[in-house]
């Protein structure tokens, strides 16, 4: 499958030379500039109707996930019906927007949500990627055919940081077409990518690739999903949708564990993309302990009280 | 769907503003000897918040022997460790109270919360915790030797950060062993006032501080004053001239900090979305109410559209409005004096043939208000290109080699700041060597910190406050002529 691009980018990914020339052609980052702002965005004020109303976003946005070489079908479907009501207290409470397994799970996760929640399944050998192409491939067709309807693949970061972009770019081209109808998220790593113009040149490399989305994080390495590289990303969707009209969404994926954090991410999304980013579609949270305190805080803006860890459940 | 921020006003209850202020003389507020006094306004809402003392001959001789006494009978004998402890608690009283000396100046000053409780307070208190560090030290700043301080200060401040401005002024000359007498600027005298109060609270002796309020009478005094040795203006360049004509001939020492016309440039290679950040905040910090402002954005052509683009879009999502809110960008112009010279100039600019250019903004019905706008089509001739501003307004220039951008940049008869944004370290370099101009920020714009000396050159003044430098303004030694 091939993506075409308007004049702008056409000559970018015809050959490794050019990519290379593409990628390294981008605007720097400077990190200290960038951490600034993502800090300041990070003093604005949401109180009130505001806070009520982004507290429902964040939920609709969650990626209820569950990565453990301990998981099991039962620990699966018992996340899964927390995904379609989060609060049993309050059917108010809006579903997520998907939940997040690995690969053989995925059937165990469908059997539960049904249409009402997406099955998105990690892939290619997560979470570091080390295996052929061959096995990445086998890895992203299993899930898709047990009922994915997103992939979350992770990026060859060993290939990235060596400067071969044309295999990375090549790998999610591949990915992608056996995607089928399935969206595929690309996992940049951003941990392991270490600087902030890695992780812009990588966003690009992604999106030419064909990815839906690009996302942070597997949330195995730390530092997960950071304001500065969620700025960074979303700086990359905004350009690249003003190059060519395709709107590209963003997954922060790891360390976000509070309303108070996930409510700064909404607003760099709200005041670096803009509020047609504000959606599910297009913005996700990849998070397992997220979603409580989301319902917590949503539970004391509706009763002006705060009830507890005992009064969410922990599925 | 869209997310608005519902309001987050910052309370007014912290503070507690009187219904008239006296000046404080001598470790006292007492009543002018004339009684005189003038309103001072919220600029957001013109709302009337206090009525200020008007200092006149006898106040002003009042404070200035009280200086005087303070200097040779306490302070100026006193021990630095023992300077240093009374620096060192005003400082933390400032900490103490930051959140109420922030809502006062926003109120006063009209600039946003975000900036007065972010920026200014905590500045002030690094300035005090700075120099307090200083006092016992004096003898090894290599300044030279037997450093001493000067004797009595006569210190005049202007209105766009009244208590940093005040904070750069007494912190470095009392760290030297000085006294004061200070005048802040006539639309912003309360935080100046809540200072007094907080050096009562520190004990600090009589007469070492002396806050005088009033308009450029009660400056001209001031400065003009027998008694004083040392004269510290902060200002426009046409008062600090005249001020340089008052004291010519007599012993005082001057130092004069006043306009600018700061180039920032951004050269092809920059990170882009970061040097938008930084002309946004180089001339929108403090609605441009910044001597060091980068009004005059210099971008190399072959980028100038697509920085353009960004900036206009950037521009987009400033908040203008309620000062005390908590997500207010952009607050209200200080005086309807101040608002009316940034109209009369934003004019001449739409007369002389540049393309004016603002973000979609409402602005509030009562009080002072300007729009963020941008000139582009600008040339070196145009007057918004010449003259400072001093409000919410870009010129925006472009050059094609880094030797053109050094003539524009110097081309002004200002050199207070420049900005250069490039990811090429040997350019910085290359620039800041050519740059005439007493600040040069690499990738940022407008930070300050208290170890770093400020400064101009040419029309900008001359002398440095803050740093080792800052400390040399108030200090005399043996090897005089050499550090005077």
């Amino acid at each position: 499958m091939t993506v075409t691009f308007p004049a702008a980018l056409a000559g970018a990914t015809t050959s490794a030379a050019s990519l290379r020339q593409f990628l390294h052609g981008l605007p720097g980052v400077d990190e200290v500039g960038a951490a600034a702002r993502a800090a300041s965005l990070g003093t604005r004020s949401v109180k009130a109707a505001s806070k009520s109303w982004a507290i429902d976003l964040a939920i609709r946005m969650v990626d209820l996930t569950t990565l453990e070489g301990m998981d099991s079908p039962g620990k699966v479907r018992a996340m899964c019906a927390k995904a379609l009501r989060p609060d049993p207290t309050d059917p108010s409470a809006p579903p997520v927007a998907a939940v997040c397994v690995y690969g053989d799970l995925v059937a165990a996760a469908r059997s539960v949500v049904g249409d009402s929640v997406h099955v998105a399944a990690v892939a290619t050998a997560f979470p570091s990627g080390r295996a052929s192409l061959a096995v990445k491939l086998l890895d992203t067709r299993d899930a898709v055919a047990a009922g994915a309807d997103e992939i979350d693949m992770v990026i060859d970061r060993g290939a990235f940081l060596s400067g071969e972009y044309q295999r990375v770019f090549d790998e999610i081209v591949a990915v992608k077409e056996v995607c089928g109808g399935a969206h595929l998220k690309v996992i940049l790593e951003t941990g392991e990518l270490r600087t902030l113009d890695n992780v812009r040149r990588a966003s690009w490399l992604a999106m030419l690739a064909g990815a839906d989305f690009i996302k942070t994080s597997t949330g195995k390495v730390v530092p997960a999903a950071t304001p500065p590289v969620a700025l960074v990303m979303l700086e990359a969707v905004r350009d690249f949708e003003a190059l060519t009209g395709r709107l590209i969404g963003v997954k922060a994926a790891g360390g976000i564990r509070t309303s108070k954090d996930a409510i700064k991410y909404l607003v760099i999304v709200n005041e670096t993309v803009g509020d047609r980013w504000l959606t599910p579609d297009l913005f996700r949270f990849g998070a397992s302990t997220l979603l409580n305190d989301l319902l917590q805080q949503r539970q004391r803006m509706a009763s002006g009280h705060y009830s507890g860890p005992d009064y969410v459940t922990i599925d | 769907m869209t997310f608005e921020y519902a309001p987050a006003p910052e309370s007014r209850a912290v503070v507690d503003i009187a219904s008239s202020y006296g000046l404080f003389i001598n470790g006292e507020f007492t009543s002018p000897v004339d009684g005189g006094s003038f309103k001072t306004v919220n600029p957001a809402t013109e709302e009337v918040l206090s009525e200020i003392a008007i200092a006149g001959q006898a106040d002003v001789d009042a404070a200035v022997s009280a200086a005087r006494r303070a200097h040779s009978q306490a302070w100026g004998l006193m021990a630095g460790r023992d300077r240093a402890k009374y620096l060192f608690r005003i400082a933390r009283l400032i900490q103490e109270r930051s959140r109420e000396l922030a809502v006062l100046e926003t109120l006063d000053n009209g600039k946003p919360i975000r900036e007065s409780r972010d920026v200014d307070l905590p500045l002030v208190a690094a300035h005090f915790f700075y120099y307090a560090g200083w006092a016992d030290k004096l003898e090894h700043a290599g300044l030279g030797s037997n450093p001493r301080s000067i004797g009595v200060a006569a210190q005049v401040i202007p209105w766009n950060f009244p208590l940093l401005m005040l904070a750069w002024k007494i912190a470095p000359a009392l760290a030297a062993g000085n006294t004061v007498v200070l005048k802040p600027a006539e639309t912003t005298s309360l935080t100046a006032l809540a200072f007094a109060d907080i050096c009562q609270q520190a004990d600090l002796p009589p007469g070492v501080v002396n806050i005088i309020t009033g308009a450029g009478d009660t400056g001209r005094m001031l400065v003009e004053h027998p008694g004083v040795d040392k004269v510290a203006f902060t200002g426009s360049t046409e008062v600090g001239k005249s001020i340089q004509r008052a004291v010519a001939g007599t012993n005082k020492r001057l130092t004069l900090e006043l306009g600018g016309k700061a180039a920032n440039i951004v050269f092809d290679d920059a990170p882009i979305d970061e040097a938008v950040e930084g002309i946004v905040n180089g001339i929108f910090f403090n609605q441009g109410h910044v001597c060091c402002a980068g009004s005059r954005l210099l971008i190399q052509e072959s980028v100038a559209e697509e920085v353009l683009d960004s900036l206009k879009r950037r521009l987009g999502t400033l908040r203008l409005g309620d000062p005390l809110d908590k997500n207010t960008d952009i607050g209200a112009i200080n005086s309807a004096e101040q608002l009316a010279r940034i109209t009369e100039l934003v004019e001449s600019g739409e007369q002389e043939g540049a393309e004016r250019w603002s973000p979609e903004c409402t602005l509030p019905d009562r009080g002072y208000w300007f729009a963020p706008t941008i000139f582009t089509s600008v040339t070196q001739a145009h007057r918004i290109a010449r003259e400072e501003i001093f409000g919410p307004v870009l010129s925006v220039l472009t050059f094609r080699t880094p030797d053109e951008a050094i003539e524009k940049a110097n081309n002004t008869p200002f050199g207070l700041s420049a900005g250069i944004w490039t990811e090429k370290g040997s350019r910085i370099l290359w620039m800041a060597n050519r740059l005439r101009a007493g600040v040069v920020w690499a990738n940022t714009f407008n930070r300050f910190d208290p170890t770093s000396p400020f400064g101009g050159y040419k029309e900008s003044g001359f002398g440095r406050e803050g740093g080792i430098p800052g400390l040399a303004a108030y200090l005399q030694t043996d090897d005089e002529g050499q550090n005077s």
